[in-house]
C-alpha cells in the first residue's frame, strides 16, 4: 500500500484518476482555508445539533457505566453471569476488544509516519485520540473485572511490608505493563502531536479562558525554527517508540490465553493473530468514526475518499490474516489429534453457542471480501456499514474464543452455559458511552485534524500546481 | 447463609403455584437443564434452545437483593477501597477464665463421644469442641453402627444445633409463654388425669429406642393404666416387621453381615445408605469388594450384588446387575426367584419369566444356590411383607439364616404398627376422646398420611402439647409449643442397629432454651423437678454395675458405647401366617390422566423432611438427579417421551381423591410407568431456609398405599425451574471413569509386579493395562517436561479414591464442608453454577449402546469424587499474578485467600474445575450464632477470592506441629482428611507417598491406580482406583468406560503441556 | 496582542515538569516510611488495660518464669492468659487490698472474666502457634522483646509480614538453645546452623505460606 510521496502529490494533479492517484487533498484549499475550517470546530461558538444529540446519547450512557460500576464494586463480580468454569466473559472479551481497537490509532500515527505515508495526515490525529479513549475503556476492565479491585496494585511490583512480589510468570503481569506502557506512549505521542495546533488555537482563540487554557497546553510554543527542529526529532523518536508496541500488546494479551492448557486457548498462533485481528477492528473502528464525522463537519475534502479506499485495503489485508488464523485454529485441532481440542472445534460450530460462530464467520470473513471490489470501497455508506459489521464480529470472536473454549472443556461433569445479565450489558454499553463521551468533547475541544500537517500538504499540493 | 434471595425471602423461588409465570422465560433456574437428555434425543426444544443465545437477559432485575441499600453498600465499599492501605486493626480484647476448666488447653480442642439418632436409630459419633464450643462431627471408632463413619445428616446436624430457625421459647397458641406458665397448665391436668386412670391421655412419639425415655414412659403408663401411646415415623419399618410376624409370627430384627456375603440379592433394599445400620453394611459390603481388589490373585472371593428396584438407588449404583422393576412387580419376582431355587410352598410361584428375565432369573438362581451359607436376599421397607416373607423363606432355605444375616430382639423399645398405631390415634381424635394429647417430636400434621386428615382431627383434640426444635406446621396447630433441645444440647440415650445403647451428652449448653423429652415426660409424670440428666444418669447408674461408683458410667460416656446391651440373637421357626402373603395394589378406578404407579421414598438429603431448613442438606446435591433445593417426580426416558412431558414440566399427581402438583425429572435407570415421590420438601413452617421449596408428596401419600400407590399423572402446561449442579452426564467417551470387569483384573493382574509398570507396555486396551502403569507417585505417565523434576523429600502428600468402594453417599461433601467453613449460595446461584463444595461427586451414565433407551433405560451409573488434585505440575500456579496459589515443599497446591485478588485465571485454568470462586459475599457475616459453628482452623472467606480443597492443611499442620515437637516423623494414618475420616466404605485414602509402608503407597502401586486427565502432564497427587465390576458371565461383560481408548495414552504425550 | 503568559511562568513549568519526578518519588518514600512507623504499626503504643499489670515487676523483680501465667504457651497455639484465681493465688496474700488489683479481686467474686486489651493482635488469616516457636529454640525476646523491661506491656515489633519472613527466611540467625527461651537479655546465639539442624527446622519450608495462612 505504500507508495512514494512524490507519487501521491503529483498525482494529485490529475485528480479522479483511480483511488491510487485520488488526491489526499482536496484542490483549491490554502494554508489559511485550511486553518479557518478545521479550527472553526473548535472555536466556533455553537455547534452542529448532532453534536448535541451525540453527546446527550454518549453521556447518559456514561451514567450507566458509572452506576454499574458503583453498583459492582458494592456487590461483587458475581452481578454478573461469569461462573465456574465460565469466569472470563464479557470483562474480559470487552477488554480483548477495546485494545485491539486502539491498535489501528498507533499504526496510523507511528507505523504511516515512519513509512511516509501522506494520507495519514488527516486521519492520524483522532485515529490517535480514539487510541488513547479506546486504551482507557480497555485498562478499566481488568480492574473491575478483579473479585477484590481495592488491592489491584498487587499486581505492580512496589516494595510493599508482605515481603512479596507479583508473579512474574502469569501473563496478566505482563499485561499490567504492556497496557500500562501503551497508554502512556499513546498519551504522549498525541499530545506532542497537539502541541502546534494548540499553539494555533490559542493565538485565533478572541476568549480569555480559552487562549490561557490552550496556550497553557501549547507549552510556549511560538513556531520558531528551533521548536520545529526539535519538534520534528521528538516526534520521530516516539513514532519509533510506539510501533513496536502496536505489535507488542496485542501479542501480550494473546498470550494471556496461549498460555493456559485450555483447548481453544493453547494456541501458539495466537499473537500475530491477534494483533492482525486488532488492527483489523482497529481500522473498522476509524472507518466508523469518520465517516459521520466528515460528512457532519464538511470534512471531504481532508478526508478524502482515498483515505477510507486505503483503510479498506487495509481491513481487507488484515480480515484475509485473520480469516487464516481461524482456519488454522480449526486444522491444528484436527491435526494434533487432540479429543479436547477436536471436541471443542466442533462444539464451536455446533454447540449451544454456534450461532455466534457462524455470525462470527460471516462479520469476519464473509463480508469484508466485498472490498474486493473497488465500487464497494468508493461507496461511502456501504463503507460504513461494512466497517459496523467487522466491529461486531471482532466482538463475537472474542466471545467465542473465551466463552465457548471455557464453557465446555476437559471433565463434562462441569461443562455448564454462560449467560450474560442486564449489568454485563449495562457495563459494556457503558464503555461505549465512556468511549463516545471522551470522543465528543475531543471534537468539540481540539483539531479533529492536524492542522499544521496539513498545511505541509497544501504546500506539497500548490508545488504541485506550480 | 447467603445474600442471596432464595434466603432473604422465603417465598422465592416461584412456588409451585407461581410456577406458570416464574417460566415466563426469565426465571432464574430456567435453563436448559434437560440440556444433555434432550441434546441426546436431539429433540426440537433442544435445538430451539440452541438458537436462542441468551434466554435470560433481564433475569437480574428482580433479583438483586438489597438494591435498596445501594447507596450504603457502594459506600461502604468505596470508603473499603481507599482505606485498605491505611485502615488501622480496632482494638480487641483478650478474656482469660476465671477459674480454668479441667482439661481444656486453650487453642486445643475437646473430642466427646456421643451420638446423633435418625428415625430413632443411633449413630456413634465424636464431636470436636472448641472452647466449648462443638463445630464438627466425626464418626465413633467403637461405635458398632459407625465404626468411625458418619453419614451426611450426621454431619450437617453440627448446622442445625446453630440453625437460628430453630424455635426458640415456649409458645402457647401462638404467643411466646414460659416452661413455667407450661407447668402449671400441665400441673391443673394432671389430677383430673389421676382420677381418670389416665384416660383420654395420648402420647405420640417417633420409634423409641431410648432406654431411658422407653422406662420413663413405662412408668407413665404404670401410673395412667389407660393412658395411650402412639409411635409414628414416616418412613417407619412396618412392612420389615409385618414381613418378619409374616414369616415367623413374631417380631425380630434382622441383622445382616455383608462382609460374610458372596452373593446379595437385594429387592428395592438400599442397604448401602437408606437403611437403619447402612453405615456399617456399606463398610461391611466394600470390605469385602476391596480386599479382593487391593490383593489380586491372592484368591481374595469378590462378592456380587444384584439389585432389582423401582427407582435408581444408590445400591443399584454399585450393583453389578440391576433390573428396573416396577414396585409391584418386585413380589412376583422375587417369588419366581425362589421358585427356581426350590423353597417350599413356592413352587411354579411368581409370573413367567421369559427374555431378559429368564437369564437373569437363572443367573441369580445358580449364583445363590452355588453359594449356599454365603448368600443374601434382602427387601427393603418399601415392600410389602409378602416380599419380606419371600426374602426370609430363601435365607432359611439357602442356610444363610445364623451366617449372613441373623434374627436379633428388636431394638425398639416397643415394636408396633405404627400407621395402624397413628390411625388408631386420629380415630379417637375424631370422636373426641383425646382429652390431652402430648405430640413428643415428629410433625404428624405435615407427615401424616393425607387420608387420615391429621390436621382436622387436631382441632377436636382438648389440649395439645407439641415438642420440636421447630415451630412447625404441628406447632402451630398444637395449644402448647415446647422448643426442644438438639441432640448435642441434651442427654439422653439410644441403640444402634444392633440394639448396642449409646448414652447422649451434651456438647453445649441449649442455647435456645430447648426441652428434652425425657424433662416433658418427667413433667406429665408430675417430677417437673428433674433434669433430663438425672434421668439418664439415674436410669444407668442403677443398671451399671461397677466395682467403685461411677466408674462404668465415666466409661461409657468416654467410649461412647454401653457395653454388653447388644440385643441377643434370637432362634426363629419359618412358620409362616397363611393367606396373608400376597396384598395386590388397589387399582385406582376414576378420574383422567395417566395411570402410573407412584413410589414413594425418602429424600437422600432431607429425610423425610426434617432436615428441611439445614441448608447444607438443601445445597447438598442428590446423589443420582444432582438436583438441590427441590425435589421432583422421577420418570423414566420412556415413560416421558410416551407421555410427552419434559424436565422441570408440572404435572399433577393424583392418588385418589388426593393430588399434588409435581415437576418432573428424567431419571435414568427408572423403571417404565412408575413415578418415584421423594418425601420431605414442600414445608410451609420451618423456617427461613426450608420453606416453600419443592412439593409435599405426603400429600398424595395414603395409609394403605404408603410405599408404592396406584395413582394418575396429568400434563399441565406450568414449568418449574430445578437446578443442579451436574448438568451433563455422559463422559463423552473420554477416559474419566476406567472401569475393569473382576474375573479380567484378576487373570492379569494377578502375575503381575507390584508397582505394575507391566501395564504400561501392553496398551492393548486390557482392562487391567488401561488401569495400571507410571511411578507410584503420579499413577500416569513418565512426566515430560524441559525441566528437572523437583525432588520431593520428607513428606509428600498424596490421595487415593477407590471409585470400587465410593457408593456416591455424600458423606464426604458434607464432611469438608463442616471443616473448612465452606458457605451455601442459595438455589439461584447454584442455577448459575455458581455452589461453593470443594469436593464434588461427579456422577456419569454410561450403558449399553448409544440409543437413548439404551443408554437411560438401565444404565451403569459411576461416582467420581472431585477435589483439588494438588497437581505437581498445577497449571493454577502459573498464572496466578499475585502468586496466591503456589506449591509448597510437600507437594501441596496452596491457595491463599488473604493474597487473593480474584482474577479467576487460576480456575479457568484448571482442567478439573475444582476452584471455587466467592462471586458475593457468600459467607454470613451478620448472624452471630453462626460464629460459633465456625472451624477457628480456617479462614473464613470473604467476597471475591477463590478457594478450593487444601487436602484439610490444618490437620496437616496441626499433625506436623505435634511431631516436630516430638522430633519424630508424621506417622502413617495420623493426618485424616474431613471427607477420609467421615467415608463409610473407605474409598478415600490419604498419606504420604514417599512412606514406603503408607497405606496411600500402597494403593498408588497397584495396577488399578490412575491419574484423572494423565496426558496433559499435571502430575496430579490425588488418584483413582479403577471400579472393577463383578458380572455374571452369562449376563454379560460389564461396559468397559474407556475401554475403547486403547492408544490414547500415547496421544497422551503429544496434547502433554 | 498582548502576552498571555508573564514571562516567570516559563520557570514555573519547568519546574513542575522536572520536579514533578522528583515529587512523586519522594511522596513514594514517605508513604514506605509512613506504613512501618509506630504510628501505623502501633509498636510501643501502650494501651490501657483494667490492671495496670507490670512484666517488669513480676519477671525481672520477682523472677517469676514466663509459663507460671501463661501456662499453654508449650502446648497449644494460643500462649494463655492467666486466669483470674492464678493472680489471687498470691494476690490473696500479698497486695491483697491493693485499689490497683480491685478489678481482679471483683472478677474472681463475681465470676466475671477480666478483659485484657490485645497488645499483640494478628490478623485472623495469620495462624502463629506459641508451641512450636519455643519448641524450636524461638525465644519469647524474639519476638516481644524485653519484656522483662516493660512496666506496662506494648509492641516491640511491627509483626508486617516482611518481619515475620526476616526470620523464617534465615532462622539460624535467632534460635537460641531451649534453656535460654525464657530469658531476656541473652546474646545472639553463635551456631545458629547447629541449632537449626539440632532442631531439625527445614528452611525452605518455612517460608511455605501455608505454614502461616490456612
Amino acid at each position: 500500500m505504500s507508495h512514494p510521496p512524490s507519487e501521491s502529490a503529483g498525482a494529485a494533479a490529475q485528480p479522479g484518476q483511480g483511488s491510487l492517484s485520488a488526491p489526499v487533498i482536496e484542490p483549491g484549499h490554502t494554508f489559511a482555508s485550511v486553518t479557518d475550517k478545521i479550527s472553526a470546530i473548535v472555536l466556533s461558538r455553537q455547534s452542529p445539533r448532532s453534536w448535541f444529540v451525540g453527546f446527550a446519547i454518549s453521556f447518559v450512557l456514561l451514567m450507566v457505566f458509572l452506576y454499574a460500576t458503583g453498583y459492582l464494586l458494592a456487590t461483587g463480580v458475581g452481578l454478573w453471569g461469569n461462573n465456574v468454569p465460565v469466569a472470563w466473559a464479557f470483562d474480559i472479551i470487552n477488554f480483548v476488544w477495546w485494545i485491539g481497537i486502539g491498535h489501528a490509532g498507533t499504526l496510523i500515527s507511528a507505523v504511516l509516519l515512519l513509512l511516509r505515508q501522506e494520507w495519514r495526515t488527516s486521519i492520524n490525529r483522532f485515529a490517535e485520540a480514539m487510541t488513547l479513549f479506546a486504551v482507557a475503556c480497555a485498562g478499566l476492565y481488568p480492574l473491575l473485572h478483579l473479585g477484590r479491585p481495592w488491592v489491584f496494585y498487587w499486581l505492580l511490583p512496589y516494595p510493599n511490608t508482605m515481603g512479596l512480589w507479583p508473579q512474574f510468570r502469569s501473563p496478566l503481569v505482563w499485561d499490567v505493563f504492556a497496557v500500562s506502557t501503551y497508554g502512556a506512549v499513546s498519551l504522549l505521542f498525541w499530545y506532542v502531536g497537539l502541541i502546534p495546533d494548540m499553539a494555533t488555537l490559542r493565538d485565533r482563540a478572541r476568549r480569555r479562558v480559552a487562549q490561557v487554557v490552550y496556550g497553557i497546553l501549547a507549552m510556549g510554543w511560538r513556531g520558531s525554527a528551533v521548536h520545529w527542529h526539535r519538534y520534528q526529532v521528538a516526534y520521530l523518536l516516539l513514532a519509533g517508540l510506539a510501533t513496536p508496541l502496536v505489535v507488542s500488546v496485542h501479542s501480550i494479551v494473546g498470550l494471556d490465553f496461549a498460555t493456559s492448557l485450555l483447548p481453544g486457548w493453547h494456541v501458539t498462533l495466537f499473537p500475530p493473530y491477534f494483533v492482525a485481528g486488532a488492527i483489523f477492528s482497529g481500522f473498522a473502528m476509524v472507518m466508523t468514526l469518520a465517516i459521520p464525522l466528515r460528512a457532519v463537519y464538511g470534512l471531504e475534502d481532508f478526508i478524502t475518499l482515498r483515505h477510507l479506499g486505503n483503510m479498506a485495503k487495509v481491513m481487507l489485508a488484515t480480515g484475509l490474516i485473520v480469516a487464516y488464523g481461524y482456519l488454522m485454529e480449526a486444522f491444528f485441532a484436527w491435526y494434533s489429534g487432540n479429543e479436547y481440542e477436536w471436541f471443542l472445534t466442533i462444539n464451536r460450530a455446533l454447540g449451544p453457542y454456534a450461532a455466534t460462530y457462524w455470525s462470527l464467520i460471516v462479520c469476519n470473513v464473509a463480508v469484508p471480501q466485498l472490498l474486493w471490489f473497488r465500487a464497494v470501497r468508493r461507496n461511502v455508506p456501504l463503507l460504513f456499514v461494512i466497517a459496523l459489521v467487522v466491529n461486531v464480529g471482532m466482538w463475537l470472536e472474542r466471545f467465542v474464543i473465551i466463552v465457548t473454549s471455557l464453557h465446555r472443556d476437559f471433565l463434562p461433569s462441569s461443562w455448564d452455559m454462560y449467560y450474560p445479565t442486564v449489568w454485563d450489558l449495562a457495563q459494556f454499553a457503558g464503555s461505549i458511552g465512556l468511549f463516545l463521551t471522551l470522543l465528543f468533547l475531543f471534537i468539540r475541544f481540539l483539531p479533529v485534524i492536524a492542522i499544521f500537517e496539513l498545511r505541509e500538504l497544501v504546500h506539497d499540493t500548490e508545488e504541485g500546481h506550480a | 447463609m447467603t445474600l442471596d434471595p432464595t434466603r432473604r425471602d422465603p417465598r422465592a423461588p416461584a412456588p409451585l403455584a407461581r410456577a406458570g409465570e416464574a417460566a415466563g422465560g426469565l426465571a432464574p433456574g430456567n435453563r436448559a437443564y434437560w440440556r444433555s437428555l434432550e441434546q441426546l434425543a436431539a429433540t426440537p426444544e433442544f435445538r430451539s434452545f440452541v438458537e436462542r443465545e441468551f434466554p435470560r437477559h433481564a433475569s437480574e432485575w428482580h433479583d438483586v437483593s438489597g438494591r435498596r441499600n445501594f447507596l450504603k453498600l457502594m459506600a461502604a465499599s468505596l470508603a473499603l477501597a481507599g482505606a485498605t492501605g491505611c485502615v488501622r486493626e480496632p482494638a480487641e480484647t483478650i478474656v482469660p477464665y476465671v477459674r480454668s476448666p479441667e482439661q481444656a488447653v486453650p487453642g486445643k480442642p475437646l473430642f466427646f463421644a456421643t451420638a446423633t439418632t435418625l428415625g430413632g436409630y443411633a449413630r456413634g459419633v465424636l464431636v470436636e469442641s472448641h472452647m466449648g464450643r462443638p463445630t464438627k462431627i466425626e464418626g465413633n471408632g467403637e461405635h458398632p453402627a459407625s465404626r468411625g463413619a458418619t453419614d451426611a445428616f450426621a454431619q450437617a446436624s453440627i448446622l442445625s444445633l446453630y440453625d437460628p430457625d430453630r424455635s426458640q421459647t415456649v409458645m402457647f397458641r401462638g404467643r411466646i409463654d414460659t416452661w413455667d406458665r407450661f407447668l402449671t397448665t400441665l400441673a391443673a391436668e394432671l389430677p383430673g388425669l389421676v382420677n381418670r386412670q389416665g384416660k383420654g391421655l395420648h402420647l405420640l412419639t417417633g420409634t423409641v429406642t431410648s432406654p431411658t425415655l422407653a422406662d420413663q414412659i413405662q412408668r407413665l403408663l404404670g401410673r395412667f393404666p389407660a393412658a395411650e401411646w402412639h409411635q409414628y415415623e414416616p418412613l417407619g419399618p412396618d412392612n420389615i416387621r409385618a414381613g418378619a410376624r409374616l414369616a415367623f409370627d413374631s417380631d425380630v430384627d434382622m441383622l445382616y453381615h455383608f462382609d460374610r456375603a458372596r452373593v446379595v440379592l437385594s429387592l428395592d433394599a438400599d442397604f448401602l445408605a437408606g437403611m437403619h445400620g447402612s453405615l456399617r453394611y456399606a463398610r461391611d459390603f466394600m470390605q469385602t469388594r476391596r480386599e479382593a481388589a487391593h490383593k489380586p490373585g491372592a484368591g481374595a472371593p469378590m462378592n456380587r450384588l444384584y439389585v432389582v428396584e423401582p427407582t435408581p438407588s444408590l445400591t443399584g449404583a454399585m450393583a453389578d446387575h440391576r433390573l428396573p422393576l416396577s414396585g409391584g412387580r418386585i413380589e412376583s419376582m422375587a417369588r419366581a426367584v425362589a421358585a427356581r431355587l426350590g423353597v417350599e410352598g413356592f413352587d411354579g410361584a411368581g409370573e413367567a419369566a421369559e427374555g431378559v428375565w429368564d437369564r437373569w432369573l437363572a443367573a441369580v438362581a445358580e449364583d445363590l444356590s452355588g453359594q449356599r451359607g454365603a448368600g443374601l436376599i434382602l427387601a427393603g421397607e418399601g415392600q410389602p411383607p409378602g416380599v419380606h416373607a419371600v426374602a426370609h423363606a430363601i435365607n432359611g432355605a439357602l442356610g444363610n439364616v445364623g451366617r449372613t444375616v441373623e434374627y436379633i430382639e428388636p431394638v425398639e423399645a416397643r415394636p408396633r404398627d405404627q400407621r395402624a398405631s397413628l390411625a388408631d390415634l386420629v380415630r379417637r381424635m375424631r370422636s373426641s376422646e383425646v382429652e390431652l394429647l402430648v405430640i413428643l417430636g415428629g410433625n404428624p400434621v405435615y407427615t401424616a398420611p393425607a387420608d387420615l386428615e391429621f390436621a382436622d382431627n387436631l382441632s377436636r383434640v382438648r389440649l395439645c402439647i407439641h415438642l420440636s426444635d421447630y415451630y412447625d406446621e404441628t406447632s402451630f396447630l398444637s395449644h402448647w409449643h415446647i422448643p426442644a433441645a438438639h441432640e448435642l444440647e441434651s442427654w439422653s440415650d439410644a441403640r444402634a442397629h444392633d440394639g448396642t445403647a449409646t448414652i447422649l451428652q451434651p456438647l453445649i449448653a441449649p442455647l435456645y432454651g430447648g426441652k428434652t423429652a425425657h424433662e416433658v415426660v418427667a413433667a406429665l409424670s408430675g417430677e417437673a423437678q428433674r433434669t433430663s440428666f438425672e434421668i439418664v444418669e439415674q436410669h444407668w447408674q442403677e443398671r451399671l454395675e461397677s466395682q467403685e461408683p461411677g466408674a462404668a458410667w465415666r466409661k461409657a460416656l468416654h467410649d461412647g458405647i454401653v457395653p454388653g446391651t447388644a440385643a441377643e440373637v434370637r432362634q426363629v421357626q419359618w412358620s409362616p401366617a397363611s393367606g396373608t402373603m400376597d396384598d395386590a395394589l388397589r387399582e385406582d378406578q376414576a378420574g383422567d390422566g395417566e395411570p402410573v404407579e407412584i413410589v414413594f421414598r425418602r429424600d437422600p438429603t432431607i429425610f423425610d423432611g426434617r432436615f428441611a431448613n439445614n441448608g447444607w442438606l438443601q445445597e447438598l446435591p442428590k446423589p443420582l438427579t444432582k438436583l438441590c433445593w427441590d425435589n421432583a417426580a422421577l420418570i423414566s426416558q420412556a415413560t416421558a417421551q410416551r407421555l410427552g412431558v419434559a424436565n422441570e414440566d408440572v404435572v399433577e399427581l393424583h392418588v385418589g381423591k388426593h393430588t399434588v402438583d409435581a415437576p418432573v425429572w428424567i431419571m435414568p435407570g427408572q423403571a417404565d410407568d412408575t413415578v418415584t415421590v421423594p418425601l420431605g420438601y414442600g414445608r410451609w413452617r420451618t423456617g427461613r431456609v426450608g420453606e416453600g421449596l419443592g412439593f409435599n408428596g405426603y400429600a398424595i401419600r395414603v395409609s394403605d398405599q404408603p410405599w408404592t400407590a396406584r395413582g394418575r399423572l396429568k400434563k399441565t402446561r406450568r414449568r418449574y425451574p430445578l437446578v443442579t449442579t451436574q448438568d451433563h452426564w455422559s463422559m463423552e467417551g473420554r477416559d474419566l471413569v476406567r472401569v475393569a470387569a473382576w474375573d479380567q483384573y484378576e487373570r492379569q493382574a494377578g502375575h503381575r509386579q507390584p508397582n505394575g509398570d507391566a501395564g504400561g507396555g501392553d496398551a492393548g486396551g486390557g482392562p487391567a493395562a488401561q488401569a495400571g502403569h507410571g511411578p507410584a507417585a503420579h499413577g500416569g505417565h513418565e512426566p515430560v517436561s524441559l525441566y528437572p523434576e523437583y525432588p520431593y523429600e520428607g513428606n509428600a502428600w498424596g490421595m487415593v479414591i477407590d471409585q470400587t468402594a465410593c457408593i456416591g453417599c455424600n458423606a464426604c461433601v458434607v464432611a469438608c464442608q463442616a471443616e473448612n467453613n465452606i458457605p451455601i449460595v442459595g438455589k439461584e446461584q447454584v442455577g448459575r453454577g455458581r455452589e461453593m463444595h470443594w469436593l464434588r461427586i461427579d456422577r456419569y451414565y454410561e450403558g449399553e449402546g448409544d440409543d437413548v433407551a439404551g443408554l437411560l433405560g438401565n444404565p451403569q451409573t459411576f461416582f467420581q469424587p472431585m477435589l483439588c488434585m494438588h497437581c505437581e505440575k498445577a497449571p493454577c500456579e502459573v498464572v496466578c499474578p499475585v502468586a496466591a496459589t503456589v506449591h509448597d515443599h510437600e507437594g501441596l497446591n496452596e491457595m491463599i485467600y488473604n493474597r487473593c485478588v480474584g482474577t479467576r485465571y487460576c480456575s479457568n485454568n484448571c482442567p478439573y474445575k475444582v476452584r471455587r470462586f466467592n462471586y458475593l459475599q457468600y459467607v454470613d457475616e451478620k448472624t452471630e450464632v453462626l460464629k460459633l459453628l465456625r472451624n477457628p482452623d480456617v479462614t473464613v472467606r470473604s467476597r471475591g477470592v477463590m478457594e478450593k480443597c487444601t487436602y484439610c492443611v490444618q490437620r496437616i499442620s496441626a499433625a506436623r506441629i505435634d511431631a516436630k515437637k516430638e522430633n519424630r516423623a508424621i506417622r502413617d494414618g495420623e493426618v485424616v482428611t474431613a471427607c477420609q475420616a467421615a467415608c463409610p466404605t473407605q474409598a478415600i485414602v490419604f498419606g504420604n507417598i514417599n512412606d514406603g509402608t503408607s497405606r496411600v503407597r500402597a494403593l498408588k502401586e497397584l495396577p488399578l491406580n490412575y491419574a484423572l486427565l494423565d496426558e496433559l502432564g499435571t502430575q496430579p497427587r490425588t488418584t483413582y482406583l479403577a471400579r472393577l465390576v463383578n458380572r455374571h458371565p452369562r449376563l454379560g461383560a460389564a461396559p468397559i468406560a474407556g475401554a475403547q481408548r486403547g492408544e490414547r495414552d500415547q496421544e497422551g504425550e503429544r496434547t502433554g503441556t | 496582542m498582548a502576552q498571555l503568559f508573564h514571562p516567570s511562568t516559563n520557570t514555573f513549568s519547568k519546574a513542575t515538569i522536572f520536579g514533578g519526578v522528583f515529587i512523586l518519588a519522594a511522596l513514594a518514600w514517605l508513604w514506605s516510611v509512613g506504613i512501618r512507623s509506630p504510628y501505623a504499626t502501633g509498636v510501643d503504643v501502650v494501651r490501657d488495660q483494667p490492671v495496670p499489670f507490670s512484666h517488669d515487676h513480676h519477671v525481672r523483680g520477682l523472677g517469676i518464669d514466663c509459663r507460671y501465667c501463661h501456662t499453654s504457651v508449650e502446648k497449644s497455639a494460643f500462649a494463655g492468659m492467666p486466669a483470674s484465681e492464678v493472680c489471687m493465688g498470691c494476690h490473696s496474700q500479698i497486695w491483697a487490698d491493693s485499689p490497683l488489683l480491685a478489678p481482679v479481686r471483683e472478677s474472681f467474686r463475681t465470676g466475671r472474666p477480666l478483659a485484657w486489651t490485645r497488645v499483640h493482635d494478628l490478623p485472623d488469616f495469620v495462624y502463629f502457634n506459641h508451641g512450636i516457636h519455643v519448641a524450636k529454640g524461638i525465644g519469647c525476646e524474639s519476638c516481644h522483646g524485653r519484656v522483662d523491661q516493660m512496666p506496662l506491656m506494648r509492641k516491640a515489633a511491627s509483626l508486617h509480614m516482611e518481619w515475620c519472613l526476616d526470620c523464617h527466611r534465615q532462622p539460624q540467625t535467632f534460635v537460641r538453645p531451649l534453656d535460654q527461651i525464657y530469658h531476656f537479655g541473652g546474646q545472639p546465639h553463635a551456631d545458629g546452623d547447629d541449632l537449626v539442624r539440632q532442631f531439625g527446622i527445614k528452611k525452605e519450608q518455612l517460608s511455605d505460606c501455608w505454614i502461616c495462612h490456612r
